[in-house]
């Protein structure tokens, strides 16, 4: 994976513009010496790996504006970061950037509960947002696997979703309003506690817009009340291809489950082996997540009952009890770490019409098999979001090389079928030379010059989402 | 009038334009002033794709809502945010068509509930200012590959590109619909009475106060049982705040549309602010004619011609949209400061000549 040279007028001013960040900011906020920014040499894409020139931790949206003004006057590139979690290596430095980081950013600024929203700083976890409205039952509901972790201005960047956004959308159905800087340190509102603001619905376009349009501190967040109750089921069958035809069947009737996960057989195996969910031994795994009272969860699992009837499955098994209901996600919410003690994997998340998850899974097992690596699958099936986890050994030469050869070509496929590169985890520099599968040269521009108009010097993130190919004319010119 | 049959066409029509061009769906919703020659979306008609296991629907933009909206029936599906029409209020004839109502993110009572319009598109097609026929997002449903100019294209009213192809996300079709009522409720009540109805977990799916009937509507959608059941609850939430009745009352269709300012001759605004706010536009808005919607975030006002409602509403968080009638000042809310320079840049960028529903948004 290729990244653009650093900028050697940058790396030779490397004094000044620390000693310019330090003007703008407390002296613990600036982190300069390599043995430091090492901390900041990637996030959860860790196959790759620079430390940045600097990290600064603002700890407020005048900080963040000072930190900007200078960058920007000095033609300094940034690269915003959460929390680092990003599996897309979104917030991947360079080593002429400084890495802006919203950790300290962490407040809560209002509660609404009348309204239903929340204000956070933009460094708050995901998590804790919910933390902070749970004693009068409320939640934020995209939830996404890292939550405990993330922060949302991850969350806003990537537009994360998560296993319940069947029911409750992704981050951009739950924002309301941002208080974002604009790269030359410019402080703007979009949104807030109303909705659908006036003009053009830049809320929307800032959300997914992976950091390179401005950094975003403050984030209004709808909240809502918590379901009575919720309930998972567990279905087993002997096919995939049986799993997904059930999956379709469940939409159609009506019902609509907040969460439809799948499993297949090699993370069955997996997980059964570290976790001891004990999941019956079979093809495919479903586990559906319905909510709401008593009566109406043992109505729409009645109904999901019936419909799996259909496809004869190998197990039906309803939780009776919290306990069984954690032992039902147990599996699925280590499926990820227990796939990670027996190998390294690359996680994809290409999204695929619901029609064609049994020909998706076909191909993706014929790809393992010529590729010699194994695979996993492991997703959000109600909404077509695929997570194949391709595994593969980082001390083995050309393993890396191998498994991202072979997760390029299940990408091509989810586009080729329809779909899309990526559902929920960003583009970042993981799939962004396959862009040129999903957009042609126009539908690319279009960006582009959405980016110009925010970002004209081309310094905010400069080198994600778009093959570098593409950018080349814009960075240069800026420079 | 141009009418293009195809993408290809409306591609063509659009680079060669001598001057301002002023987009045209159904024409039911006559908001904004645009002027130029009309080009009319009508000939890009025709449902392209529908998977109903995948709850997807693709379409061009020209195809009637009501052709969409019956397709979806046979299936026993629907488009989840509830287009509201304005042939009521605009005394409008004509087929709303589905492009008319990405361009102006129009969505009905239920949007507290599952979204705007904007919140269910999935995928464009649209021809920019230059004639480029430019696509973004897809047919499915989570999808954050590149910069989401789905979301920027509704609402644009026109002012970016022209649409040539619109993809949704639908939902289930809904087996039984339940209103729980309110009376004699005022509205700093009522807006307080439905925010506890909002802020239970029984779903509410609409939320409207009429000050002049004095009732106060919570909806409720889902299988029957559930419905019923989630009834029962509701209306013991609501009790403490006035005489609670249950209605089977389907029909939300004088809230969606505001049948109410039907014929009216005054100002007709649509303003959204935060829910709680809601009663103090209407305190603000001496002797308006006022509908409640979102659970108090909407309110519409029915003022006297040449009202400044924006003026009257000083220092208040909020964004009112002129639908019917003279104003005061634009129709749209002007964007200020750094917003209206973006905005005016990414207007540049996709229409350089600035050809497209010139004006409509100034």
């Amino acid at each position: 994976m290729e990244m653009p040279m650093p900028d050697a007028r940058v790396l030779s001013r490397k004094a000044d513009i620390v000693a310019r960040l330090q003007g703008v900011l407390p002296m613990d906020a600036v982190i300069h010496e390599p043995h430091e920014t090492r901390v900041y040499e990637c996030d959860a894409l860790t196959a790759y790996k620079c430390p940045p020139l600097a990290a600064v931790l603002p700890s407020s949206t005048q900080e963040v504006s000072a930190v900007l003004k200078v960058c920007h006057a000095m033609g300094v590139p940034v690269v915003p970061r959460g929390s680092g979690t990003s599996l897309a290596g979104g917030a991947l430095p360079t080593a002429d950037c400084v890495i802006l980081g919203v950790a300290r950013l962490n407040g809560v600024i209002e509660t609404n509960y009348a309204d239903r929203y929340i204000r956070v700083q933009s460094g708050r976890t995901n998590l804790s947002v919910t933390g902070a409205v749970e004693e009068m039952d409320f939640f934020y509901a995209p939830d996404p696997s890292s939550q405990l972790a993330c922060a949302i201005a991850g969350n806003v960047a990537m537009n994360s979703g998560g296993a319940h956004c069947l029911k409750y959308g992704v981050t951009t159905n739950n924002l309301l309003g941002v208080t974002m800087v604009l790269m030359d340190g410019t402080v703007t509102e979009i949104g807030g506690g109303h909705l659908d603001a006036g003009g053009l619905d830049l809320l929307g376009l800032i959300c997914g817009s992976e950091g390179q349009l401005g950094v975003v501190t403050e984030a209004t967040l709808r909240i809502l009340h918590k379901p009575e109750g919720a309930r998972p089921a567990l279905v087993g069958f002997d096919s995939n291809e049986v799993a997904g035809a059930c999956v379709s069947d469940i939409i159609k009737a009506g019902v609509l489950p907040v969460a439809i996960e799948f499993m297949d057989q090699k993370v069955l195996e997996v997980v059964e082996k570290h976790a001891k969910a004990g999941y019956p031994e079979c093809e495919a795994v479903l586990i559906i997540e319905v909510e709401g009272s008593e009566a109406e969860i043992d109505m729409q699992l009645g109904l999901i009952r019936e419909i799996a009837a259909k496809h004869n499955p190998v197990e039906f098994r309803e939780s009776a009890s919290e306990e069984e209901s954690a032992a039902i996600w147990l599996g699925r919410k280590s499926a990820f770490g227990a796939m990670g003690q027996i190998n390294d994997y690359m996680c994809l998340d290409g999204t695929i019409p619901v029609s064609e998850l049994p020909y998706v899974l076909k191909r993706i097992r014929q790809f393992s098999e010529e590729y010699g690596l194994d695979v996993g699958n492991v997703f959000h099936a109600g909404d077509g979001n695929m997570h194949p986890l391709i595994l593969f050994d980082a001390n083995k030469d050309g393993d890396l090389e191998k498994c991202e050869a072979m997760g390029a070509e299940i990408l091509k496929l989810c586009v080729e079928v329809g779909g899309c590169l990526t559902g929920e985890h960003g583009v970042g520099v993981e799939k962004r030379d396959l862009m040129h599968a999903q957009f042609d040269a126009v539908d690319m521009e279009a960006q582009l010059r959405v980016k110009d108009v925010f970002d004209p010097a081309w310094l905010l993130n400069p080198s994600k989402v778009f093959p570098l190919g593409v950018t080349q004319a814009r960075r240069i010119a800026a420079e | 009038m141009m009418k293009p049959e195809t993408e290809v066409e409306l591609s063509e029509m659009v680079r060669g334009a001598a001057g301002p061009l002023r987009i045209v769906g159904g024409g039911t919703r006559p908001v904004g002033r645009a002027s130029g020659e009309v080009l009319s979306t009508v000939g890009l008609s025709g449902i392209s794709l529908y998977e109903p296991g995948a709850l997807t629907i693709v379409a061009g933009a020209g195809t009637p809502l009501r052709e969409i909206e019956a397709a979806l029936k046979v299936e026993n599906q629907r488009l989840p945010f509830e287009p509201m029409l304005h042939g009521a209020i605009l005394g409008t004839e004509g087929e709303s068509t589905i492009g008319g109502v990405v361009a102006a993110n129009i969505s009905g009572p239920r949007r507290i509930q599952a979204g705007a319009c904007r919140d269910s598109l999935i995928g464009v097609r649209f021809v920019d200012g230059r004639g480029d026929i430019i696509k973004n997002g897809g047919r499915v449903m989570k999808n954050v590959t590149g910069y989401d100019l789905v979301k920027l294209m509704a609402g644009s009213w026109g002012t970016l590109g022209v649409l040539s192809e619109v993809a949704f996300k639908v939902l289930p079709g809904i087996e039984a619909t339940l209103t729980v009522e309110v009376s004699g409720l005022d509205d700093v009540a009522a807006v307080a009475a439905m925010s506890a109805a909002l802020g239970s977990p029984f779903e509410v799916s609409g939320a409207a106060h009429d000050p002049d009937s004095g009732k106060t509507m919570l909806r409720l959608e889902g299988f029957t049982d559930s419905v019923t059941y989630r009834g029962e609850r509701l209306s013991a939430v609501l009790r403490p705040f006035g005489d609670v009745a249950v209605s089977d009352a389907t029909d939300w269709i004088e809230v969606r549309d505001g049948v109410k300012f039907a014929g009216g001759t005054g100002d007709l605004w649509r303003i959204s602010v935060k829910p709680s706010d809601g009663p103090k536009v209407g305190g603000a808005l001496d002797g308006a004619k006022l509908l409640y919607d979102w659970g108090g975030g909407l309110v519409w006002a029915e003022v006297a011609i040449g009202t400044d409602v924006r003026g009257a509403l000083n220092g208040m968080v909020r964004h009112a949209t002129l639908v019917r009638g003279v104003g005061a000042g634009p129709v749209f809310e002007s964007e200020v400061g750094v917003l209206a320079r973006v905005s005016d840049g990414l207007r540049a960028q996709f229409d350089p000549r600035g050809i497209l529903n010139a004006g409509m948004m100034g």
